[in-house]
């Protein structure tokens, strides 16, 4: 039992806040995945569906154009076809690349569906008739309502309730997890799902939902990114993009006009070619965000997967991040499950050794958490070994309604423990005396949110068990990060508001709401959201239903109801309710990646403008080679350069794009700096040592 | 630099500054209906004017409504400009006898276009082209009305930070009235009399003929300057009594009014910043874009300062001092006004195009290359800095609405901005307003830049429009190129240096006048009106404080690279290589 409560306490270790892969992870390039992604990107030139992403239609459609110039040049035998053709290659690369990301974040999502679909077998189920026989059907022809029957051995054949029977059920296709659960009728653990196994009992289920449309149906559908919509926030970042390339073909076409008046001005040169002009299109329309966004969008979703959480939508994960309230159910979430002793008080000339000596002996047989707690807590504190107990001929009194103590008669003692009141009749009842100073150290303990466990032998008291509300390790660190990144944490629990405030000082929430009923809980959050916050929650029961369905965020447990599960906009697999934290950690993450990514790709223009502005006027006003800063060797390597350095940086950025930014807890002010300085100004820097470098070896290769 | 320039920049941005929070908080008051001191003088004459149009002035507008109200206003009262011109001839007040055949149709369609936009961009010698009675009824009357209605476009974006939950964004009648009334007139009166007291005239004098004393005839045009000039600059206008504009002695006669003249550009927007904070009930967000403002201020007028001080080889080549000494300016002094030295050319060429103001004091046209480089950025930023009555606030929230958007992201949550979430529509409508700004100057530019007329055609009697240019090569570009960044800016200052009186540019640069203005507002109202239905989401720890060195920082930052990044090809033709040049 020891080792049971350090595994409890070891789950909420803190470091989790910084994003550790989960058990579905797999490696970054999986090879199958790369292959499936490169033929892809292929597929993806369709210009159909490139037209969904204005930036990477204009690049597609740039590098056709040149393409046709090319074609058209080498029809003509033009000279300095070398140029125009690595130009024309790098555009279709830098389209190929943009499609490379997007095709392996819907890659890793499809292979994630693959898995599953491999326990989607046809198989047989048992359904029961109106007339009670049991016939053997085909799966696929339940519809909602039927009733199957279902023993060891048996796949349930769709998602439904048990309505009689308890069984425990292999859920390892849906969550990973060997450990079998237990599913029975009626209570928070009716729901059962298609493709999970029966291994022990059995169970009637009744079918909730149609083929084609069970939670397997729709884990497949949404981790292969088949629904997937774009985001609020995905939306407004695409019209920026392509504003500013609207911007950019505006600041490239009028070029034209003003280079050939520049041209006629000076006498000298020709206007920059078509292809010069969609060499510098390209580089300073935001491809790199451009290619990325939608992998981002992807990836984030399948991060949430790897955490064993299924997001019903991007949506879901958005609004994650931009969580301002956070319900945690006490029990389970901010503490272990069972209250703990903590410490022996004993009575006036009792000593504590005796006291706990008797409080150990009273508990050996109880069987409850709280009861084994009192036997370690006495053995570590006084040492003392919990006996073999049947040689003593003892005889114990379990914990009834009608006593409210429970004990053991041993040696001619008889030892009872029970809360105050029940203590204080029973000492009543046996002409003894209840010591004011006993009723002191209860009150004591109330009044810190424990519970007074009265220890008593024949009529004396011994004194006071202290049982307590264990919170989890590291939740104080927790809240207190989260209070950094400005989530208000609420406690929710069924405790007075003595006892909730107690543990809520302990555990470091901002605030708790204790004696909570689900319409409590429902008044909370809208309470929230009227003050224009975002609340997210966990759930599992039916009663948290509503709740869950109006929080932006609801959690539901893959453990609760079906109704939870709907309700709510993620279900999370391990029925953790801890992991809340980490998917708004993951919310955040997916804005900050796309945020950074648009600004270093922004700030990479000024270094291309460096490269191609004296490139295009080489001849024109030589003067301007002054700006030529970088120092490249010859005009067509100056452009190539940027080119290709705009390319290589798309396929440079996937492996971010796909695991993205690293998230740091930290205050919105802290962390804007640092992604600026990292992102904004790193994205300013970059470019000039990477194209000096590109421009130094095409050179090398007499390329350009 | 000389102590003396410090000095000037310095005693500008303390008056500056010293105003900004008593006047903003006047505006607050006034816009927001309050009593003020002014109250008990204006307030019948205010109720009496609602009662005359019919004015409900509880009656709340939404965006739409807003905008239609604004068009219309606009568009009457241009059309009434257009026929004052060419009417001019029946009208009273004409000593000189000028009739429509002193303003074209095309000049008097780009004259109204202008005064209606609050651009002033003026292609014809208002002396000899235009009567007392239209620069007063008209040129003055739209100094005033212009200004107020860009002001009021400021308010109704205010309002929808300031407000939650609600369709509507103010009305702009109402707005229009108390702008004009409780702000601009008790200014400009203030300002004009200052003004006469230096030696600014105001009269309806026909003109002076008299002889020099070389003896050469000369004629000396007079007329109401004053009462025009004060509103030139508080209304951030820039269009002048005179064909020189504030280098005339008549409109601008002593480094006193220079002065003046300049503190009344700034004042208004200046303050704008505080009135701003005061109505999102949170001023220091008010002091940050002040703080931005200033920094991008104090940037232009040291680079201005640096080039024209510094002169250029060619100066020096004969034989011109180019270091400052107690008897020489040094530097290029090329026309600059003797009066007004090199710093406070510099300086009001900053100030007037930070501005969306347009008066100039000295020739932009003939500062050194990057020196003229300076007031064409400053208009292709947006005239942000501090900027037009109304016009720069509204240009600097929406570039905070494209800041916040990208630094929200950055910080992990959907972008918000005074308690507002910054969402597609908001994004939609920032963007369009930068577009119209880009494509306006960019296009028009390019189109003008190689279009080939015959000489002697009508669009432009001089040939292709390149041939109007002063100055050939890259300066001409620039020429081009200033001509209508102003006007798409609604700067209305003239580089210079181009005839741009021909029926081509006058109906152009009109268009892109209309364009930079009107096309620039809808988006920007219609952000409001989305702004204001939201409701405020409280500000916690993970929120983005737009208060502080940070956001200042950033703000700038996104104002200089969007600017950079659209224009950098074109500078790079024009102002840049004719500095590598030299």
């Amino acid at each position: 039992m020891i080792t049971e409560l350090q595994t409890a306490t070891g789950t909420a270790d803190p470091s989790q806040l910084g994003l550790s892969r989960g058990k579905r992870s797999r490696p970054l390039f999986d090879p199958p995945i790369v292959r499936r992604a490169i033929v892809d990107s292929f597929v993806k030139l369709n210009p159909k569906l490139m037209a969904k992403n204005p930036v990477m239609f204009v690049v597609e459609a740039g590098a056709a154009l040149v393409t046709l110039l090319l074609i058209n040049n080498a029809v003509h035998h033009a000279a300095g076809l070398g140029f125009e053709l690595q130009i024309a290659a790098w555009l279709w690369f830098t389209v190929l690349f943009a499609n490379f990301a997007e095709a392996m974040a819907e890659g890793r999502g499809k292979a994630q569906a693959d898995s599953l679909r491999k326990t989607k077998t046809d198989s047989a189920a048992r359904k029961i008739q109106d007339n009670g026989t049991v016939v053997d059907v085909p799966a696929a022809s339940l519809r909602k309502g039927d009733i199957c029957l279902c023993e060891p051995g048996d796949t349930i054949p769709g998602d439904g309730e048990v309505i009689e029977g308890i069984a425990s059920v292999d859920e390892s296709v849906i969550t990973g997890e060997s450990a079998p659960v237990i599913r029975e009728s009626g209570g928070d653990r009716s729901a059962v799902t298609g493709g999970t196994k029966v291994l022990s009992d059995y169970v009637k289920v009744k079918i909730t939902s149609n083929p084609g449309e069970t939670f397997l149906d729709r884990m497949i559908a949404l981790v292969e990114g088949a629904q997937r919509q774009k985001t609020p926030n995905e939306i407004a970042l695409n019209i920026m993009i392509a504003g500013l390339t609207l911007i950019f073909l505006l600041a490239v076409v009028t070029l034209a006009p003003f280079s050939s008046y520049s041209v006629s001005a000076a006498g000298a040169g020709t206007a920059p070619s078509v292809v010069v002009l969609v060499s510098l299109l390209v580089c300073l329309i935001p491809t790199t965000i451009g290619g990325l966004l939608s992998a981002i969008g992807i990836a984030g979703m399948d991060r949430v997967m790897q955490h064993n959480v299924l997001a019903m939508s991007g949506k879901a994960v958005e609004a994650a991040g931009d969580v301002n309230t956070l319900l945690l159910d006490k029990t389970g979430t901010i503490t272990l499950g069972n209250r703990q002793a903590v410490a022996f008080f004993p009575a006036n000339g009792v000593s504590d050794t005796e006291l706990a000596d008797a409080a150990q002996l009273s508990s050996i047989a109880d069987e409850t958490p709280e009861g084994r707690s009192i036997v370690v807590l006495a053995k570590e504190k006084y040492g003392l070994r919990g006996r073999e107990v049947s040689n003593h001929e003892a005889e114990f009194i379990p914990f009834t309604a009608q006593t409210r103590m429970s004990g053991v008669n041993i040696e001619g003692r008889a030892i009872r423990k029970g809360a105050v009141e029940s203590v204080k009749n029973h000492i009543v009842e046996l002409g003894g005396v209840f010591p004011p100073r006993v009723t002191e150290i209860a009150d004591g303990i109330s009044r810190t949110g424990g519970t007074p466990l009265v220890v008593c032998e024949d009529a004396r008291v011994l004194g006071v068990i202290h049982l307590k509300d264990i919170v989890k390790g590291g939740m104080k660190e927790r809240f207190d990060q989260m209070r950094v990144m400005g989530i208000r944490t609420v406690m929710i629990t069924g405790d007075n508001p003595l006892t909730a405030a107690a543990i809520a000082s302990e555990a470091g929430v901002d605030d708790f709401l204790a004696q909570a009923t689900p319409k409590d809980k429902l008044d909370l959050i809208k309470r929230e959201q009227a003050g224009g916050r975002l609340v997210a929650m966990t759930g599992d029961g039916t009663n948290d239903a509503p709740a869950l369905a109006q929080a932006d965020v609801g959690v539901a447990m893959n453990t609760g109801t079906m109704a939870a599960k709907e309700a709510g906009n993620m279900v999370d697999l391990d029925s953790n309710p801890t992991k809340l934290i980490e998917v708004v950690a993951i919310g955040k993450q997916l804005l900050i990646t796309r945020g950074a990514l648009t600004t270093f790709s922004i700030a990479n223009d000024v270094a291309k403008y460096f490269a191609i502005i004296p490139a295009m006027f080489s001849v024109t006003y030589p003067a301007l080679n002054a700006m030529n800063i970088m120092h490249l060797h010859s005009p067509e390597s100056a452009i190539l350069a940027a080119v290709i350095f705009n390319a290589l940086i798309i396929i440079a950025l996937v492996p971010l794009a796909l695991r993205g930014v690293k998230y740091r807890p930290l205050g919105a002010g802290a962390l804007l700096r640092r992604n600026l300085l990292v992102y904004g100004l790193g994205g300013i820097i970059v470019p000039f040592p990477g194209i000096l470098l590109i421009d130094r070896l095409l050179g090398l290769l007499h390329l350009a | 630099m000389t102590p003396n320039g410090w000095l000037q920049i310095a005693i500008f941005f303390a008056i500056i500054t010293a105003f900004t929070i008593p006047l903003g908080g006047l505006i607050a008051r006034v816009m927001e209906g309050r009593k003020t001191f002014l109250s008990p003088f204006l307030g019948p004459l205010e109720r009496l004017i609602y009662r005359i149009c019919g004015v409900h002035q509880t009656g709340e507008q939404h965006w739409t409504r807003y905008a239609a109200s604004l068009l219309a206003f606009s568009l009457v009262s241009g059309i009434l400009l257009y026929a004052m011109q060419r009417l001019q001839g029946l009208l009273p007040f004409n000593p000189l006898g000028l009739n429509a055949g002193h303003v074209s149709p095309d000049l008097a369609f780009n004259n109204a276009a202008s005064f209606v936009t609050n651009t002033n961009w003026q292609s014809y010698t208002p002396e000899q082209t235009l009567s007392y009675f239209v620069q007063m009824a008209g040129l003055t009357v739209h100094n005033f009305l212009s200004a107020a209605a860009g002001l009021g476009v400021a308010m109704a974006l205010v309002r929808g930070f300031a407000r939650q939950s609600v369709k509507t964004v103010g009305n702009f009648w109402v707005d229009l009235t108390r702008g004009t009334l409780y702000i601009l007139l008790p200014l400009s009166i203030l300002g004009a009399l200052v003004l006469c007291s230096q030696g600014v005239i105001q009269n309806l004098n026909p003109y002076t003929a008299v002889k020099t004393l070389e003896g050469a005839a000369q004629t000396i045009a007079q007329g109401p300057v004053a009462s025009q000039e004060a509103i030139k600059m508080l209304g951030t206008n820039g269009g002048g009594f005179f064909n020189a504009n504030s280098a005339h002695p008549f409109e601008n006669p002593t480094p006193f009014t220079n002065l003046l003249e300049m503190v009344m550009i700034f004042l208004i927007p200046a303050a704008l910043t505080n009135t701003f904070g005061r109505m999102v009930r949170d001023t220091r967000q008010g002091w940050a874009l002040f703080a931005a403002m200033t920094v991008l201020w104090f940037a232009g007028v040291f680079a201005c300062l640096h080039f024209e001080q510094k002169g250029t080889p060619v100066l020096a080549a004969n034989g011109i001092a180019m270091e400052a000494s107690d008897t020489q300016p040094g530097g290029n002094m090329e026309g600059k006004e003797t009066r007004f030295g090199i710093v406070n050319s510099a300086l009001f060429a900053t100030v007037t195009t930070d501005a969306s103001c347009g008066a100039v004091n000295a020739f932009h046209d003939s500062f050194t290359p990057l020196g003229g480089l300076v007031p064409l950025f400053n208009i292709e930023l947006g005239e942000v800095v501090f900027g037009g009555v109304g016009a720069g606030l509204y240009g600097m929230l929406m570039f905070a609405i494209l800041a916040v958007f990208i630094a929200g992201l950055m910080v992990g949550r959907t972008p918000e901005y005074l308690g507002k979430k910054i969402e597609k529509k908001e994004v939609k409508m920032a963007m369009l307003a930068l577009l119209v700004l880009a494509s306006s100057i960019l296009l028009f530019a390019g189109v003008t830049a190689v279009i080939p007329f015959a000489k002697g055609s009508y669009w432009n009697p001089a040939g292709a429009a390149a041939a109007n240019l002063g100055n050939p090569g890259a300066h001409g570009f620039s020429e081009i190129l200033y001509a209508f960044t102003s006007a798409a800016g609604n700067n209305g200052s003239a580089f210079g240096g181009l005839n741009a009186n021909s029926p081509w540019f006058n109906v152009s640069l009109g268009i892109v006048m209309l364009i930079g203005r009107f096309l620039m507002i809808i988006p920007l109202l219609a952000a409001a009106g989305s702004l204001a239905e939201k409701r405020q989401v409280p500000v916690s720890a993970g929120t983005f404080p737009t208060h502080g060195p940070l956001f200042v920082t950033l703000l700038v930052g996104v104002v200089v690279i969007v600017g950079a990044l659209t224009f950098f090809p074109a500078l790079s033709l024009g102002p840049i290589v004719e500095h590598l040049l030299q």
